[in-house]
């Protein structure tokens, strides 16, 4: 089972990498854009696990060890069974 | 004489430094404490290094939690024992919760390398009693992710109980937005746990601790913790003898003794 | 069959197949044509510039390992030697320059510690094209990042080198890296893999298809193409190699190794064929048991791979497990892939299969060697014909023209990004003329600089080679070390042009006589040709890396002012030479004219005078003078103390303003004395024959120079402070909207 795991900083947190990359994309002309926030992606593939087991286990996972729940925040989706 | 334990993760690269300090310039008994041990080897205080354990791929500090020897570290710290965190040390603490809150990249997004004055908040602890409050510290940093982060009502209690033990500031001891090179919220560039025997700090002291490299100002948190133990061991009486300092090899003893 | 493309496709020319034919009796496999390709590219097999870097003075009273191994060692007494070597890594870097120059810091650290050294400080010497250009910004950010990200992490400190700008990188940057390590003088490892019948142990990262033919890339022109050749680079990981370190010194400490090197640049092939054939033995290997990243590689991919943080060792059986299990508490793989054999082949098995079978001697050591032509560049009689423009009426506007000149400007942007201190032997911080290490527990130190002016060697190889060696060693003299030995990276364009042969043969003829002046061995180094891009060819590009020693580490003078009311003190010359400065580049935009003369018995004794001095305890403040001339000198050493301090400098020479202040002429170092020292100084240089006078003061918060009577600058220091410090950082601030 391949699931994907989405950790980002907080809103309430400063994140001066994405305001970083949103300053260069407008000063190559995209004012478009009016946010950027970045993160970090995960790609995990799991085995001998049931759905609702895996469900049970990568929030754990993210909250324990990928993600430092103080500044970051995660969401995760199952990409395939 | 009192015995400091310098652990060494996979990573750590200040370890020999750090233990070069302790037991060559400081004169205590010094010994490496390995990440795979159970066994902290009766020291007095233990002291996490800087470097980058496990690369910090994940996050700084973030894997080195997970150790065994971590699980010996978090008995010692219930129990009273002294912590001592520099730098990856530091953030091996937030991330372990041994300390409260978080780490962020520098403000300017790049290694900083550099000296720093840090100015002492709280002399009342066991790692700056040697010093004054409000005295001003050189002492390097040498990070990517310095930044200090905690939550608005943390903060609040940090300050409230005289957790922050040092500050970035300037030369004269002002704290000021080009002195806080980082970006760490209120200038925090050490705190202390509630009960007074987990420290973090991003200077490293080690790197200040001998006038041939330009400050000797780190000494004052040695000096603070082995002043401290003395007492508490020595029945209130200050030891007089200083220990003999011991022949310094240059090269570092190859690791390879565990 | 091998056909003409294929032959291109690995650089070959058709004499040279012709030759591996003959050598081997028969025609190789692909994958054999693979190793002798990289084996006999110019970047492994030195093939344009071997009979020529036999000129190098190779002897020495310190030394005790030259060229040919996988770095120079020097016995610096007490039972210490130091290992050292720089290399470049300038393609990968204009290809990817975050990993390219990290992996660039992780190749040549592992050269140190496979010897047996403990890596204790690395230096750059990086050019790039003009910083208000985007472009090159990006790839200077990206390099440095790489340099920081790599280094910082291991756990070495980064301490000096040096950062130019100049059109003529800007398709073509240079990221030359240099290291040094210590180890026990009776601990030293060789790449020899003697005893058949030992174990072939494979360790470290696993093995992917990253790199392959960066060898060969290295000895090739860019083109258009290349912007394609991405996958082409290796991506470092530092964790692994600090990992690597402390599994290989903990081994070697324990006697379990007979020969270790590195896999490099042509990976498994150079470490494999290398090591047997320096031991005049064979080896037999089994590609199977190589731990793979990636499935379904062939034989020609695992032996070309370049995957970075591997070693190949050669251990007695009866070692072999006590290694592995020093390498698993480490968590890395020590894999026995084969074994060492006495037949002299390299014989490499896959599948049951024999895929490779050649002799090793023929792969390693006959590497056609070319006599190439050489013919001098016709833009030489241009280039130095100079006529001198009219004198700027406002020297003291040039004067904070050139402090903002990044060529000269504050550096601090770049190695605060490094960090220098770790190890805690730092003494120097970077920005000094030479970085300094104390040794733990010794009164003795280390000194270590980089030096090359590409401009001078472009006007003139010959004496542009002269300089970089004797203003290594000045800058080395200012620290008060003496110069031990010598490491040196040699960058060029296409050695196939007479003219880009012309300047390489003259230059390593400049550096072989300055050598042998200086009294010190050429210990190895590294050459780097077809520095070229759309037929553009970097200037002809030196740089020396120079160790010394340092009897006593208290008496090490500092780089920049310490108190007011302190006296100035000339040594040597000034003489009205403009040629190829500076000054007429960034102000008048000329690269022109004949650079400074040398003479090399003067050079000595101003060298010899510093030294003395400063270890006689008589000096405060020693600083060499170099690009600026005297008053950018006198500049820096305003700013690079704990706080600024101006000075008042008086001049009577009867030259131009403008060549007394910015000209480069050779063998001048700037003393800085107490007053009651002064008089001793003097009369040492008079002793010495060399010639020396008190030129002003320190102190106040102006810089001042007089020339005859007349003010010819008066600088806040604030202000020529702020352009000095802010030039750099300015072109990288973040624009906010």
């Amino acid at each position: 089972m391949k699931v994907r795991i989405l950790v980002s900083l907080k809103e309430s947190v400063l994140d001066p990498q994405g305001q970083t990359v949103r300053n260069a994309l407008h000063t190559l002309g995209y004012h478009q854009v009016k946010d950027v926030r970045q993160g970090k992606v995960f790609e995990l593939e799991l085995e001998g696990l049931n759905r609702q087991d895996a469900e049970k286990i990568i929030p754990e996972i993210s909250d324990r060890v990928l993600a430092n729940p103080i500044i970051e925040k995660f969401s995760w989706e199952i990409m395939e069974a | 004489m009192m015995k400091f334990g310098v652990v060494v993760f996979p990573g750590s690269n200040c370890d020999y430094d750090t233990f070069h300090v302790l037991q060559n310039v400081m004169g205590q008994e010094t010994v490496f404490l390995w990440h795979k041990d159970h066994d902290l080897q009766g020291v007095d205080c233990v002291v996490l290094p800087g470097g980058f354990s496990y690369g910090d791929y994940l996050r700084s500090g973030a894997i080195a939690r997970f150790s065994p020897i971590m699980r010996e570290i978090k008995k010692f710290a219930d129990s009273g024992g002294l912590i001592l965190g520099i730098c990856n040390g530091f953030q091996i603490l937030l991330e372990a919760g041994l300390l409260p809150g978080a780490m962020l990249r520098n403000k300017n997004l790049k290694f900083l390398c550099q000296q720093v004055n840090i100015r002492i908040e709280n002399n009342r602890t066991a790692f700056s009693g040697a010093g004054k409050k409000g005295q001003v510290l050189r002492i390097p940093i040498a990070h990517f992710d310095g930044n200090y982060y905690a939550p608005p009502e943390l903060l609040s209690e940090l300050e409230k109980n005289n957790q922050i033990v040092f500050r970035y500031c300037d030369r004269k001891g002002q704290l000021t937005e080009e002195a806080n090179v980082n970006g760490s919220v209120n200038s925090i560039a050490g705190l202390i746990n509630r009960q007074g025997n987990v420290l973090g700090m991003m200077p490293h002291p080690e790197r200040a601790s001998e006038n041939i490299l330009g400050s000797e100002d780190g000494k004052v948190i040695f000096r603070s913790l082995i002043d401290y133990l003395e007492k508490k061991k020595g029945t209130g009486k200050k030891k007089t003898v200083r220990a003999v300092r011991p022949a310094v090899s240059p090269l570092p003893p190859l690791i390879g003794t565990f | 069959m091998i056909d003409a493309k294929t032959l291109a496709d690995h650089n070959l020319t058709r004499e040279e197949y012709d030759l591996i034919v003959k050598l081997i009796g028969r025609e190789p496999n692909l994958t054999e044509l693979g190793i002798f390709s990289v084996m006999w590219s110019e970047h492994c097999g030195y093939k344009s510039s071997r009979v020529h870097l036999k000129k190098f003075p190779t002897r020495g009273k310190h030394l005790i390992q030259g060229p040919g191994e996988n770095a120079g060692v020097m016995d610096i007494g007490d039972g210490l030697a130091v290992v050292f070597k720089i290399e470049s890594h300038n393609h990968p870097s204009y290809i990817e320059p975050y990993q390219g120059a990290a992996t660039g810091v992780g190749g040549i650290l592992r050269d140190i510690f496979t010897m047996g050294a403990r890596p204790v400080a690395v230096l750059d010497s990086l050019r790039f094209g003009p910083i208000d250009e985007p472009r090159n910004r990006s790839i200077m950010d990206g390099v440095v990042s790489g340099i920081s990200g790599y280094g910082n992490s291991f756990g070495v400190p980064t301490v000096g080198g040096e950062v130019y700008f100049n059109d003529c990188y800007a398709q073509n940057p240079l990221v030359n890296v240099c290291c040094l390590g210590l180890a026990r003088k009776d601990k030293l490892f060789l790449a020899r893999a003697h005893g058949p019948g030992n174990a072939v142990i494979y360790v470290g990262a696993k093995t992917g298809r990253d790199g392959i033919h960066g060898a060969t890339m290295a000895s090739a022109e860019f083109g258009e193409e290349t912007e394609h050749k991405r996958p082409n680079v290796q991506v470092g990981d530092p964790f692994k190699e600090k990992l690597l370190l402390e599994a290989c010194l903990e081994a070697m400490s324990r006697n379990l190794i007979i020969g270790i090197q590195d896999m490099g640049a042509a990976g498994l092939t150079c470490s494999t064929t290398e090591m047997a054939a320096k031991a005049g033995t064979g080896m037999e290997i089994n590609l199977d048991l190589v731990p793979q990243r990636e499935a379904g590689m062939n034989p020609y991919e695992i032996m070309l791979s370049e995957s970075q943080e591997r070693m190949l060792i050669v251990a007695e059986p009866d070692k072999v497990e006590e290694l592995q299990r020093i390498f698993n508490k480490w968590d890395l793989d020590a894999v026995v892939i084969g074994k060492v054999t006495g037949d002299g082949q390299l014989k490499a098995y896959f599948q049951g299969q024999l895929v490779i079978d050649i002799p090793v001697e023929a792969v390693v050591d006959l590497c056609p060697a070319y006599r190439r032509p050489a013919a001098t560049p016709a833009f030489l009689k241009k280039a130095t014909r100079l006529r001198l423009p009219e004198m700027p009426s406002d020297l003291n506007q040039v004067f904070l023209q050139l402090l903002a000149s990044p060529n000269i400007a504050d550096k601090e942007w770049v190695f605060r990004q490094y960090d220098h201190m770790v190890q805690v032997n730092t003494m120097v911080l970077p920005g000094a003329d030479a970085a300094v290490l104390r040794l733990k527990g010794l009164k003795k130190g280390l000194a270590i600089t980089l030096d090359g002016n590409s401009l001078y060697t472009y006007l003139n190889p010959r004496k542009g080679g002269q300089i970089a060696v004797a203003e290594a060693c000045r800058n080395l003299a200012c620290a008060g070390a003496a110069p031990i030995g010598v490491t040196n990276c040699l960058n060029f364009g296409n050695p196939e042009k007479p003219e880009v042969m012309w300047q390489f043969k003259q230059a390593v003829e400049g550096i072989a006589e300055a050598c042998r002046q200086f009294e010190i061995p050429v210990t190895g180094g590294n050459v780097s040709f077809y520095n070229e891009t759309e037929g553009k060819a970097v200037y002809p590009t030196p740089v020396l890396g120079i160790i010394g020693l340092v009897e006593n580490t208290s008496l090490v003078p500092a780089a920049g002012f310490r108190a007011a009311g302190e006296t100035i003190i000339l040594l040597g010359e000034n003489k009205a030479e403009l040629g190829g400065s500076e000054y007429l580049r960034l102000v008048f935009s000329e690269e022109k004219g004949e650079p400074p003369t040398l003479n090399f018995e003067k050079e000595k004794r101003v060298q010899e005078c510093c030294r003395q001095a400063i270890m006689a305890g008589l000096v405060r403040t020693a600083h060499d003078l170099s690009e600026g001339g005297l008053a950018l000198a006198l500049a820096e050493c305003s700013f690079k103390g704990q706080r600024r301090i101006g000075f008042q400098v008086k001049l009577n020479d009867a030259i131009r303003t403008d060549a007394l202040l910015f000209g480069e002429s050779q063998s001048r170092i700037i003393l800085v004395a107490r007053q009651k020292n002064v008089r001793k100084i003097l009369a040492l240089a008079r002793k010495m024959k060399v010639p020396a006078r008190i030129i002003g003061q320190t102190g106040g918060r102006k810089m001042v120079i007089w020339h005859r009577k007349k003010k010819v600058i008066d600088q806040p220091l604030d202000l020529g402070f702020r352009a000095w410090k802010n030039a750099i950082p300015d072109y990288f601030k973040i624009k906010k909207n």
